[in-house]
C-alpha cells in the first residue's frame, strides 16, 4: 500500500511542530526518516497511523491517504486505520501482565476475537517466526513477556505488530535501546519483512538508514522554536551519495546535528 | 612504586577503631546503669531513659574519644533514629498486647455466638449481632463505593485529564477526604430522615455513611495505580487496532489490579473500626438484626464496644476488650488479603 502525503502540517494545540510535508511512500519498501531531534520525525510518524491524535489537542492539517483513501477523511475509523497500519515504538513495550504467547496475540485478544487454539497457535508461531524469534522463545511461550531481553522484548513487540496482519509497518527508532548485536538482528527482520510490509522507519543512526531503506526523507528545523519540515525525499544511494540540499550533505556528513 | 606498609598504624586511609563488639559494652554500661537508676527509686520509665539516653550520648562520645568527630555524628545519628523508631513502635506494639491480652479473656463460644438479647446484669451474652452488622455495614460501603469510587478514577485518569470536570471532581474528592466522619453520619441520618421519616436508624443508613467516608480513598488510591500504568502500554494496545474502552477495560485495568484492589481493601479496613457515624446513622441494638433495609437499628461491633464501655461494669468491660480484640482480628484478615491479593495480581517480571 502506497502512501501519499499532500501540504501536511502537524499540530499540539496551537503549537505547529511539523510543517507542509508532501511526499509519497512507495509500498513494500523501506522508507527512513532522519533528521535532528526535535524536528517532528516522531510526530510526522505517528500521523500515519492516527496516534497523533491520542495527545489532547494535538491535530492534522493536509491530506494523507494510503492506497488512496484519505485517512483523515470524515467516517474514518481511526482503530480502522491503526489495524491496518501497525506501529514498534522506541522502548521495547510488551504487555507486563501478559506470556510471550498472549502478548503476541494480544491484538486478538484485547479485542476479544474468538479463534480457536489451533489457529491461535499458528498465528503465535507464524508472527514469531516472522520476527526472527521462535527459535529463542519456542520452550517458553508461557512465560512473561518482560523476562526476555531487550532485544528480544522488542522483535516480540514486532511480532505482536505483525500478528494483526497489517500492511503498514510503523518504527520509531526501534534500535535505539537496544544493543549492536540486537541492532543487527532487527535490522536484519527489517530487510525480510520489506517483501510483505511497507516499512517506515525513524532512526537517529544515519548508518542504519544507508544500510536498511530505499528511500530517504531529511527533516529538519529552520531554528529552533520554528515547526520542522521535510528537506530532501530520495532514494537512499542518491541522498548518501549525491543529494540536492546543500543542508542534506551538511548533515549527512556530520558537519551539524 | 614502593610498597605502602597498611599495617601501619596511622596513614592516611585508616585511624585508630573501637574494639569489635564495642556497642554490646556501651549497651551492657548503659542498662547497668539504667537498672541502678532503678535501684535507686527511679521507676522503670526513669530507668529505661536514662539507660537510652546513656547509650545514645554515650557510644558516639566514645567514638570521639578514640575514632574521629565523623564517626561519632554516624554513631549519634544512628542511634537517634533507632529511638526514634522504638519510640514510635513500643505503643503500636503494648496495643497490640493489650487488645490480645485482655480481650482473649472475654472470648468464648457464647460470645461469638449470642446477642446480647434480654441480658441483664452477669448473664451472658455476646457480639454475634454487632459483628454481622459490622459485616452487613460495612459490605454496603463497598458495595455503593467501589464501583463508584473505580469508575470515578478511570473518568479522572483515562477520559478526563486536564478538563475542568476532572478538575471540579478532584476538589470535591479532596474535600471528601477531610469530612469529619461524624459528620458523615449526620448526613446520612439527616438523608434518611427525610426520605423515610424522622428518627430512621437502620444498616443501610450506616452503610451510606461509611460510603462516603470509603469513596475519596477508593478513588485516590484507584487513580494512583492507573497513573502507575505506562503510556506507552496504552499506546501499544491503541496501535494494535483496540478501541480505548477495551484498552482500559483489558490492559489497564488487568496491569494496576494488583494494587486497586489492595487500596479497596485497605479503604475497608479503614472504615470498618468507624464509631461515630455507626452510633448516628445506624444506632443500637441489643438483638440480632440482618435486615439492612428494615428501619430498625443495626448494631455493630465499634458500637458494641462503645456501649459496653458505657456500662462501666466490671463485664462491660471485658466485653469492651473481646469487641475490640474481634474488630482488630478484622482489619488485620483484611490486610492480609490485601497483601496477599498485591503479591498474587502483581505483574509477572521474572524471568
Ligand atoms: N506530546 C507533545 N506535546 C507537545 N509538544 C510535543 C509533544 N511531543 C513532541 N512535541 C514537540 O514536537 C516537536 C517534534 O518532536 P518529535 O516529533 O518528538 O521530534 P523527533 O522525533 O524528530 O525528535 C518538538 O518540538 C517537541 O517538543
Ligand atoms: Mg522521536
Amino acid at each position: 500500500m502506497s502512501i501519499s502525503v499532500k501540504d501536511a502540517s502537524i499540530f499540539y494545540g496551537d503549537f505547529k511542530a511539523v510543517e507542509d510535508v508532501t511526499m509519497s511512500i512507495k509500498p513494500k519498501s523501506v522508507t527512513a526518516f532522519i533528521g535532528p531531534s526535535g524536528c517532528g520525525k516522531s510526530t510526522f510518524l505517528r500521523t500515519l497511523n492516527r496516534m497523533h491524535e491520542v495527545i489532547p489537542g494535538a491535530y492534522v492539517e493536509g491530506k494523507i491517504s494510503i492506497a488512496g483513501q484519505d485517512i483523515y477523511g470524515s467516517g474514518v475509523d481511526p482503530v480502522a486505520v491503526r489495524r491496518k497500519v501497525g506501529m514498534v515504538f522506541q522502548r521495547p513495550n510488551p504487555f507486563p501482565t501478559m506470556s510471550i504467547y498472549d502478548n503476541v496475540l494480544a491484538g486478538n485478544r484485547l479485542n476479544s476475537k474468538r479463534i480457536k487454539k489451533a489457529e491461535a497457535d499458528e498465528i503465535v508461531e507464524d508472527a514469531l517466526r516472522g520476527a526472527n524469534l521462535w527459535n529463542e522463545v519456542k520452550d517458553r511461550l508461557g512465560k512473561p513477556g518482560m523476562g526476555l531481553s531487550g532485544g528480544q522484548q522488542q522483535r516480540l513487540c514486532i511480532a505482536r505488530a505483525i500478528a494483526v496482519q497489517p500492511e503498514v509497518l510503523l518504527m520509531d527508532e526501534p534500535c535505539s535501546a537496544l544493543d549492536p548485536i540486537s541492532t543487527a538482528a532487527i535490522e536484519d527482520l527489517i530487510h525480510e519483512l520489506k517483501s510483505d510490509y511497507t516499512i517506515v522507519i525513524v532512526t537517529h543512526n544515519m548508518q542504519q538508514a544507508a544500510r536498511v531503506s530505499d528511500e530517504t526523507g531529511f527533516f529538519n528545523l529552520k531554528a529552533a522554536g520554528q515547526p520542522g519540515h521535510l528537506v530532501e525525499f530520495n532514494p537512499t544511494k542518491q541522498m548518501f551519495t549525491n543529494p540536492d540540499n546543500p543542508d542534506t550533505e551538511a548533515y549527512i556528513s556530520g558537519r551539524f546535528g | 612504586m614502593t610498597d605502602i606498609d597498611l599495617s601501619a598504624q596511622e596513614t592516611e586511609l585508616s585511624h585508630a577503631t573501637l574494639p569489635r563488639g564495642a556497642q554490646w559494652l556501651v549497651a551492657i554500661a548503659a542498662a547497668a546503669l539504667g537498672g541502678l537508676s532503678l535501684v535507686l527509686g527511679a521507676g522503670i520509665v526513669g530507668a529505661v531513659a536514662v539507660g537510652g539516653l546513656a547509650f545514645v550520648l554515650g557510644y558516639p562520645l566514645w567514638a570521639l574519644l578514640v575514632e574521629n568527630r565523623r564517626s561519632a555524628t554516624d554513631k549519634l545519628v544512628t542511634g537517634l533514629v533507632w529511638t526514634a523508631f522504638g519510640v514510635a513502635v513500643i505503643p503500636l506494639i503494648w496495643l497490640i498486647y493489650m487488645v490480645v491480652a485482655r480481650g482473649t479473656a472475654a472470648i468464648s463460644p457464647e460470645f461469638l455466638t449470642y446477642s446480647m438479647r434480654s441480658v441483664t446484669g452477669d448473664e451472658q451474652g455476646g457480639l454475634y449481632h454487632a459483628l454481622m452488622g459490622t459485616l452487613i455495614v460495612t459490605g454496603i460501603a463497598a458495595l455503593i463505593s467501589i464501583p463508584i469510587g473505580i469508575m470515578t478514577a478511570i473518568y479522572l485518569i483515562e477520559y478526563g485529564k486536564g478538563s475542568r470536570l476532572a478538575k471540579a471532581i478532584t476538589f470535591l474528592v479532596d474535600v471528601m477526604t477531610g469530612i469529619p466522619s461524624i459528620v458523615a453520619g449526620l448526613f446520612a441520618f439527616a438523608l434518611f430522615t427525610l426520605v423515610v421519616g424522622p428518627g430512621t436508624r437502620f444498616g443501610f443508613g450506616g452503610g451510606v455513611a461509611l460510603s462516603l467516608l470509603m469513596i475519596p480513598t477508593v478513588v485516590r488510591s484507584t487513580e494512583e495505580m492507573l497513573k502507575l500504568v505506562p503510556d506507552d502500554l496504552r499506546e501499544a494496545a491503541y496501535a494494535l487496532g483496540v478501541p480505548k474502552w477495551r484498552t482500559i477495560t483489558k490492559m489497564v485495568l488487568p496491569t494496576a489490579v494488583g494494587g486497586i484492589v489492595t487500596g479497596v481493601v485497605l479503604s475497608i479496613s479503614r472504615v470498618i473500626g468507624e464509631t461515630a457515624p455507626l452510633l448516628v446513622a445506624s444506632g443500637f441494638n441489643p438483638n440480632m438484626n440482618t435486615n439492612a433495609l428494615e428501619d430498625s437499628p443495626m448494631m455493630t461491633v465499634p458500637v458494641f464496644i462503645y456501649t459496653q464501655l458505657s456500662e462501666a461494669t466490671a463485664k462491660g468491660v471485658e466485653y469492651a476488650w473481646g469487641g475490640a480484640l474481634v474488630l482488630f482480628v478484622l482489619v488485620m484478615a483484611l490486610n492480609l488479603i490485601a497483601r496477599i491479593v498485591g503479591t498474587i495480581f502483581a505483574p509477572k517480571t521474572g524471568r
